[in-house]
């Protein structure tokens, strides 16, 4: 297949076509969030920050980004 | 532990009182404050700066990748200032609890959580049995719980049990701003509970919280009282003073309260 092929990813509640080969890393990196300043859940499953280069995104996954915003 | 200079650090050097303690970590205000629903983020700043908080809670929800909005609070708060309590508000279920308090603790910054889990949507009070089961979950895991819950002893109690290092009865409910409706019930459970008894919700005004924490409490947590108050800095000085104020109260141990009227000055000595 091309470098183009896209792949259906649940990401903060919606549903988005990313291009195939990204790792949780690098996903990130292409909708230009800082990985420090978040945590990353896939498929329920929270990941260790030093490791995100090591997940790979596949067709279907659900990922959520998430951080601290103001609360009581 | 960061120390303020903002003055409430003066009752405890001062001997007038002793710090805060919650699982070993000390606070020398006995006030702590949410972070939500301000105007906007410099008015928050200034306002948790003006009530001396060492303590604020924050809440955990999906980045927004739109960036429609500038949410992220750490871009306003730093965290080596403030000790950042990480809340579970908006869950309505243990396994919603637990979830958003793992989020919490991985960002890094400590295993404290203030645990909430909201059984009804009309009065936000708290599904105590939820709270219970995801208190003993997170407690087995290490987190340092705090739990919200109702004036409600037999609850306080079991969240003791099961290893809360801090329980946090409402005043009333949340946002409410009605003050503390049944200051009996927040004495009894800090008469009968060991760790640290936090009033947490409904506190309207500085009156309000000066009367919670002359009940004995060890502490006060408060939101909505600041962010909506029309001056919310101004507020935030009076919330210190009656917290301050009300705990010293306490200490001193106040008068024999009578209706009848005695006079302060002497009797003898009046001319004829």
């Amino acid at each position: 297949m091309s470098s183009t092929e896209h792949i259906q990813v649940r990401l903060n509640g919606k549903d988005r076509d990313i291009t195939f080969g990204h790792t949780v890393q690098s996903l990130l990196e292409a909708i230009e969030i800082n990985p420090l300043a978040v945590v990353v859940e896939l498929n329920r499953k929270i990941l260790d920050r030093d490791r995100y280069s090591d997940f790979d995104i596949r067709e279907g996954d659900t990922i959520e980004v998430v951080h601290f915003v103001g609360g009581g | 532990m960061t120390t303020t200079d903002l003055g409430a650090t003066a009752e405890v050097s001062q001997g007038l009182d002793n710090p805060l303690e919650i699982a070993g970590v000390t606070f020398t205000s006995r006030l702590i404050v949410g972070t939500g629903k301000y105007a906007t983020n410099q008015i928050m700043v200034n306002a948790i700066r003006a009530s001396g908080a060492e303590m604020v809670t924050v809440a955990v929800r999906r980045v927004d990748l739109d960036r429609t909005r500038e949410e992220a609070i750490l871009h306003h708060l730093n965290p080596e200032e403030f000790f950042l309590l990480a809340n579970t508000a908006g869950c309505h279920t243990a396994e919603d609890a637990i979830r958003y308090a793992r989020l919490a603790r991985a960002a890094g910054f400590n295993e404290f959580v203030k645990l909430e889990v909201i059984g009804d949507d009309e009065t936000l009070l708290p599904d105590v049995q939820a709270t219970i089961e995801a208190a003993q979950t997170l407690a087995d895991e290490g987190f340092k719980v705090m739990a919200y819950t109702n004036d409600d002893l037999i609850t306080a109690l079991r969240l003791e049990d099961v290893g809360c290092v801090a329980v946090m009865p409402l005043a009333s409910p949340i946002g409410s701003g009605l003050g503390v409706v049944n200051p009996y019930f927040i004495r009894e459970i800090k008469r009968r509970l060991e760790v640290p008894i936090i009033v947490d919700a409904g506190v309207g005004t500085a009156s309000d919280a000066c009367l919670t924490m002359e009940q004995g409490v060890d502490g006060v947590l408060m939101n909505t009282a600041l962010a909506a108050a029309k001056d919310p800095v101004r507020m935030a000085h009076a919330m210190k003073a009656a917290t301050i104020s009300g705990r010293l109260a306490f200490l001193a141990g106040r008068m024999k309260s009578r209706e009848i009227a005695v006079p302060s000055s002497p009797e003898v000595g009046m001319l004829d």
